[in-house]
C-alpha cells in the first residue's frame, strides 16, 4: 500500500508514467482499491465508474497533459453515460447525463479519465455535506466531523489519497471550505474563467467549477486546461489562459498581502487565528509585505447571499419537475398534484428552504425590498474588493472561523451554519478568484487533529498569482501533505 | 347610453430564422416530434443558452420598419411560471428592458375586411405600440384521452412580441391591425406570419366604457383566437357581452376568457385573484445585448414599406391608388410588377395584366406568383404587343395562356404559332373593301352619325380575316374609308 499510486499528485504520478515506473492501468487499480479500502468509512463517493475508467487508462497516451490521470468529479457535473444526481432523491438512479460538460471534454482532450462521482449537499446547497440526500460523509481527520460543503465529496477524496485530484464547484465556498475541513488544496477560479457549461446551476451568477488537489501545482496544471472561452456559456471570459505552472516560480518576494481587517475581529477559533497568523509570518519571511486593508460591507455579505443565491435557485430548481427526468410520484391526480408531491418528495429540506426563500425575495411586492436591494449592496462588495486590490496584490485570512465541527452540531441552525461561509461568500458576490491551502492542524476537543486553511484571494484573472503565493506556502510549509 | 370600445393587442410572431433562439437545434416544423432538441432546449440540467443573433436582427429590423426606438442596451430577464411545455419552467423573455419601444402600426384600407372597407371609420389610422421584444416559445402539448404529449420541437423557438397600445376601437381595426402588421412583417421577410399556421398568435385584451366616461373600462383578455376573422368574431361577441353586463346593472370582473369558435362565444378561464406572479429577475446565464452595432447593420436593410411602394408606383408609373394598393398588397406580385413594368412604357396595362389576368391563371392553377412559369420579361413583351397593336386583347390573353404550358417560348413566337400573324395591311385592307360593299345601308346609316356601327362593322372584318387582324387598325381603316 505504501507505494500505492493513490496517495500521489498529479505531477508525480506523471513522472511515474513517463519514467515507466507505473501504467496508468497500474495507478487505477491503485486508486480503486484505495477507494474501496478507505471509502466505506468516510462516503465520498456516490458511484464509482471503473470498468469504464480501466478501459481508458488501456489507451491513455501518457504524453498527454494529463494522460492516464483518473479525475473524481463532485456529482452535479454532467459526464455523459453517467447518472448526474446532485446527491438528491429526485434525480437519484433517475437521470443518466446525455453529454459531457466542457471542463470534462476538455479534460478528456487532455488524457484525463473521470473515475466516480464525489458526495455533496444536495444541489450544491450546504456547507457540510450533512444535506446530501444519498449517503452520509465523514471527516477523514475525525468520523465524528463533517467534511465541510458542499464539495465535501471531492474534498474527502483528495486528503483521503482515495483520488489523485477532483472537481469540485464553489458557490459561497463550496470548494475553499471543505478543502479548509479536510486539509486538501481548492481553487475557485474568477467568475467565467471556467465554463459552467454542464455544471447543474445552484446559483448561475455565483456558481465557478474549480480543482480540489494535493498541491497548488495540481490546481494550476488542471486550472490551464480547465479554463477559456467557450462558446456554449455566455458569461465565460475570452481573455487567454497563461499557463498557470509556468507562473509557480516560488518568487514572492515584494508582493503586498492584505489582511481584511473585518475579518480578523471577531468569532474567528483562536487555533485557527494562531495558524494563520503563523502563515502570514512565514508569507512575510518569504519576502511579501503584509498590510491592513478594508472591506467594509463585509457584514452585509452573507445577507446579499441569500437572497442573491435562493432566488437564482428558485429558478433553477424549477426544471426539475418530474415531466422530462426525475423520480416522480406515482398516480398524481393532476398536474398540479403531480407537482407538489414530486417535489416534495424529490427535494430535501434544505433545498426546499432555500427555494422558498428564493421565491419569497422574488414575488412581487417583495423584489424591490430584497433582490434589487441585494444587487446593489453586492455592487459595493465588488467594489470593496476593487479598492482592496489597489492596495493589495491578494488578501489573506482563514478559510473558515473555525475547524472541522460535528456532525449534527449546526444542522438545526440554519443561521450558524450560514456563518461557515463567512470568508469565503463574498469572493462569489464579486466575482474575484480565490484559494485555500493547509496552514496547520488544530487539536479539537477530542483530542483528534483538524486542518486549517488559509485564503489566499485575488482580483479577477488573479489566479497566477494566487497560487505562486500558496505554492510558495506549500514548498516552505509541507502543511498539504500531513496523511489524515 | 352609447359605449366606447377600447382594444388593445399582444401578438406573437414566429420568426423565420434557421435556428432555435437560445441553441443550434433547427427551428423547423413538421419534423418527427422531439427530433430538433438538444439539453438546451429541453431544459436538461447544466444545459445553458446562447443568444440566436439572428433572431435579434429581425426583432431589430421589426422595430424599425414599425418605427420603434431601440434602446442602446437590451436585456434578458427569466419569467417563472409552471407548465408541462416549458422544459425549464421559466421562460427567457424580456422584461423592463426590451429591444424595441414605441412605434405604430398603419390600418391599410385593403387590410380592413371586404364587408367593412367602404365605411372606415378612421381612414390611415396608426396604431401604436407599446414595445417589442424577444423570447421564446413552448413546446407544443397534444391533449387526448390516453394522457398528453408533448413536442419539444417548438420549444426554445424565437418568438417576437408586439404589443400595441389599447388605441384600436373596432373589431374591423382590429382586423386591420393584424392584417396590416402581417404584411409589415412579410416585406421584412422575418415571418410568414400565418395565424392559421401558429405562426402568429393573438391575445386581445378590450374593455368597453359609457360615454363620457374618462377612465378605461376593466380589461377582459381573450384567447384561443386562431384566425384573424376569428379575432374579429370573438371581439364582435365580447363587445356585445360586455354593454349587456353593464346595461343590466352588472359588473365587469378582470379577467381571461376563451375564445370558442364552434360555440362563437367566450368562456371565463381565471380571474385577476388566481393571475400568476410571474417573479420577473434578470437571467444570470445571458448577457445583456448591445444594440449599437446591429442597428447600423440593420439600417440598410429596412424595405420598403407597402404603403410606401403603393405611393411610388403611381408616382412612377401612372398607376391608379387603387391598383397600387392591391400590388402592393402581396410583396411578391408587387415585385412581378415592378420587374415587368420597369422598362416598358405600358405600365397601366401591365397592372391590370398582372391584377387581373395573371391572378386569374394563378387562381385556376392554385399557385403563387413566385411560381408562376410566365417569367415579368415575358409579361412585359407580351403586354407589348398588345401596346403596339400587333395582338388584341384576346389574342393576348391565348398567347399568355399558351405561354403558362409553354413558359420558354417567346410571346411574338408564341402569337404567331396560334396564326396571330400580324395581318398584312393589305390583306385588312380588302377584307375592309368587302365588308363595306357588301352593307351599304349600315355604311349610309354611319355616314348619317350613328357611328357605333364601325363596331358591327369591325366585328364582320375580324370575322372575315379569321381574327387575324387587329380590332383597332380595322376601326380606324373603316372610319377613314367611309368618311
Amino acid at each position: 500500500m505504501s507505494d500505492s499510486a493513490a496517495h500521489l499528485s498529479i505531477t508525480e504520478l506523471q513522472r511515474d508514467y513517463r519514467s515507466g515506473k507505473r501504467t496508468p492501468v497500474e495507478a487505477l487499480t491503485d486508486v480503486i482499491e484505495a477507494i474501496e479500502k478507505k471509502d466505506p468509512g468516510v462516503g465520498a463517493y456516490l458511484s464509482l465508474e471503473s470498468g469504464i475508467a480501466l478501459r481508458d487508462a488501456e489507451n491513455a497516451d501518457v504524453t498527454l497533459p494529463l494522460g492516464g490521470i483518473p479525475i473524481a468529479v463532485k456529482d452535479l457535473i454532467n459526464v455523459k453515460g453517467q447518472d448526474c444526481s446532485c446527491a438528491s432523491k429526485f434525480l437519484q438512479s433517475a437521470y443518466t447525463s446525455t453529454y459531457d460538460a466542457t471542463v470534462i471534454s476538455r479534460l478528456r482532450k487532455a488524457g484525463a479519465i473521470p473515475l466516480g462521482r464525489t458526495n455533496m449537499d444536495e444541489f450544491a446547497m450546504g456547507s457540510s455535506t450533512e444535506n446530501s440526500g444519498i449517503k452520509l460523509a465523514r471527516n477523514p481527520w475525525d468520523a465524528d466531523r463533517i467534511p465541510g460543503g458542499s464539495s465535501g465529496g471531492s474534498a474527502i477524496a483528495v486528503a483521503n489519497d482515495t483520488a489523485i485530484a477532483a472537481l469540485g464547484s464553489d458557490t459561497g465556498g463550496s470548494i475553499r471550505q471543505p478543502a479548509s475541513f479536510c486539509g486538501s488544496v481548492g481553487l475557485k477560479p474568477t467568475y467565467g474563467r471556467v465554463s459552467r457549461f454542464g455544471l447543474v446551476a445552484f446559483a448561475s451568477s455565483l456558481d465557478q467549477i474549480g480543482p480540489m488537489t494535493k498541491t497548488s501545482e495540481d490546481a494550476a496544471l488542471l486550472l490551464s486546461i480547465m479554463s477559456g472561452s467557450d462558446p456554449l456559456d455566455s458569461t465565460s471570459l475570452s481573455d487567454a489562459v497563461p499557463d498557470y505552472l509556468n507562473e509557480l516560480n516560488g518568487e514572492i518576494k515584494g508582493l503586498r498581502i492584505g489582511l481584511p481587517v473585518e475579518y480578523f475581529t471577531h468569532g474567528i477559533d483562536p487555533g485557527v487565528r494562531q495558524c494563520v497568523e503563523d502563515a502570514v509570518s512565514h508569507l512575510e519571511k518569504l519576502g511579501a509585505e503584509v498590510i491592513e486593508v478594508s472591506l467594509p460591507h463585509t457584514e452585509y455579505a452573507i445577507a446579499t447571499y441569500y437572497i442573491i443565491a435562493t432566488a437564482e435557485a428558485s429558478a433553477n430548481l424549477a426544471r426539475f419537475d418530474g415531466v422530462r427526468y426525475g423520480n416522480r410520484a406515482p398516480d398524481p391526480n393532476d398536474i398540479i398534484d403531480h407537482y407538489r408531491r414530486t417535489r416534495a418528495a424529490g427535494f430535501g429540506d434544505e433545498v426546499k428552504r432555500r427555494i422558498i426563500l428564493g421565491t419569497y425575495v422574488l414575488s412581487s411586492g417583495y423584489n424591490d425590498a430584497y433582490y434589487v436591494r441585494a444587487q446593489k449592496v453586492r455592487t459595493l462588495i465588488r467594489q470593496d474588493f476593487t479598492a482592496a486590490f489597489e492596495q493589495a496584490d491578494v488578501l489573506v485570512s482563514p478559510t473558515a472561523p473555525t475547524p472541522a465541527f460535528k456532525i449534527g452540531e449546526k444542522s438545526g441552525d440554519p443561521l450558524q451554519m450560514y456563518l461557515a461561509d463567512i470568508f469565503t461568500i463574498a469572493a462569489n458576490l464579486a466575482g474575484i478568484c480565490g484559494a485555500s491551502t493547509p496552514c496547520g492542524l488544530v487539536e479539537s476537543d477530542s483530542g483528534t487533529q483538524l486542518p486549517v486553511g488559509l485564503q489566499v484571494l485575488g482580483p479577477p484573472l488573479g489566479e497566477g498569482t494566487v497560487l505562486k503565493v500558496t505554492d510558495a506556502f506549500e514548498k516552505t510549509t509541507n502543511w498539504h501533505r500531513r496523511p489524515c | 347610453m352609447d359605449y366606447i370600445t377600447t382594444i388593445g393587442l399582444e401578438v406573437h410572431v414566429q420568426l423565420k430564422t434557421q435556428s432555435k433562439m437560445f441553441c443550434a437545434c433547427p427551428a423547423e416544423y413538421g419534423v418527427q416530434p422531439n427530433s430538433n432538441t438538444c439539453p438546451t432546449c429541453l431544459g436538461l440540467p447544466g444545459a445553458l443558452p446562447v443568444l440566436n443573433r439572428r433572431a435579434i436582427e429581425y426583432t431589430v429590423l421589426a422595430g424599425m420598419m414599425l418605427g420603434c426606438e431601440t434602446p442602446p442596451v437590451s436585456k434578458w430577464d427569466r419569467k417563472n411560471y409552471f407548465y408541462p411545455d416549458m422544459p425549464k419552467n421559466y421562460q427567457l423573455s424580456q422584461f423592463d428592458l426590451p429591444l424595441c419601444l414605441g412605434g405604430n402600426v398603419p390600418l391599410y384600407a385593403h387590410c380592413y375586411p371586404k364587408d367593412a372597407q367602404k365605411d372606415i371609420a378612421r381612414p390611415e389610422q396608426l396604431i401604436g405600440l407599446t414595445r417589442i421584444h424577444l423570447e421564446e416559445d413552448v413546446a407544443k402539448s397534444t391533449h387526448a384521452a390516453g394522457g398528453t404529449t408533448i413536442d419539444f420541437n417548438r420549444a426554445g423557438t424565437p418568438l417576437m412580441e408586439i404589443v400595441s397600445e389599447p388605441d384600436i376601437e373596432s373589431p374591423e381595426e382590429a382586423f386591420a391591425y393584424l392584417n396590416s402588421l402581417r404584411q409589415i412583417l412579410i416585406y421584412g421577410e422575418l415571418s410568414d406570419a400565418d395565424m392559421e399556421k401558429g405562426q402568429m398568435r393573438c391575445d386581445v385584451n378590450v374593455s368597453v366604457r359609457p360615454q363620457g366616461q374618462e377612465e378605461l373600462g376593466i380589461k377582459i383578455e381573450l384567447k384561443n383566437m386562431n384566425s384573424v376573422s376569428a379575432v374579429r368574431r370573438a371581439l364582435h361577441y365580447e363587445i356585445k357581452r360586455q354593454v349587456e353586463v353593464l346595461k343590466s346593472g352588472g359588473e365587469l370582473v378582470q379577467s381571461t376568457r376563451r375564445w370558442d369558435d364552434d360555440l362563437g362565444e367566450t368562456q371565463q378561464m381565471r380571474t385577476k385573484e388566481n393571475a400568476h406572479d410571474y417573479r420577473y429577475f434578470p437571467d444570470p446565464d445571458l448577457l445583456p445585448v448591445r444594440t449599437g452595432e446591429i442597428i447600423e447593420k440593420m439600417r440598410s436593410r429596412v424595405p420598403e414599406l407597402p404603403h410606401q411602394k403603393a405611393s411610388r408606383f403611381v408616382a412612377d408609373f401612372g398607376i391608379s391608388d387603387y391598383d397600387a394598393s392591391v400590388l402592393s398588397s402581396d410583396r411578391d406580385l408587387a415585385v412581378y410588377f415592378e420587374a415587368a413594368a420597369k422598362d416598358s412604357a405600358a405600365a397601366k396595362k401591365i397592372a391590370n395584366w398582372v391584377i387581373n389576368n395573371v391572378s386569374a391563371l394563378l387562381n385556376e392553377h392554385d399557385i403563387g406568383i413566385n411560381d408562376c412559369p410566365v417569367t415579368s420579361s415575358k409579361l412585359s413583351a407580351l403586354v407589348d404587343l398588345v401596346e403596339s397593336g400587333e395582338l388584341s386583347n384576346n389574342q393576348a390573353k391565348e398567347v399568355f395562356s399558351a405561354l403558362f404550358d409553354a413558359p420558354d417560348a417567346e410571346p411574338d413566337a408564341l402569337a404567331r404559332e396560334l396564326g396571330f400573324e400580324p395581318a398584312e395591311s393589305g390583306e385588312i385592307e380588302a377584307f375592309v373593301d368587302e365588308v363595306i360593299t357588301a352593307n351599304p345601308g349600315k355604311v349610309a346609316e354611319i355616314k348619317a352619325g350613328n357611328d357605333k356601327l364601325i363596331n358591327w362593322l369591325t366585328g364582320q372584318v375580324m370575322k372575315a380575316s379569321k381574327g387575324k387582324a387587329n380590332a383597332r387598325q380595322v376601326g380606324d381603316l373603316l372610319r377613314s374609308k367611309i368618311n
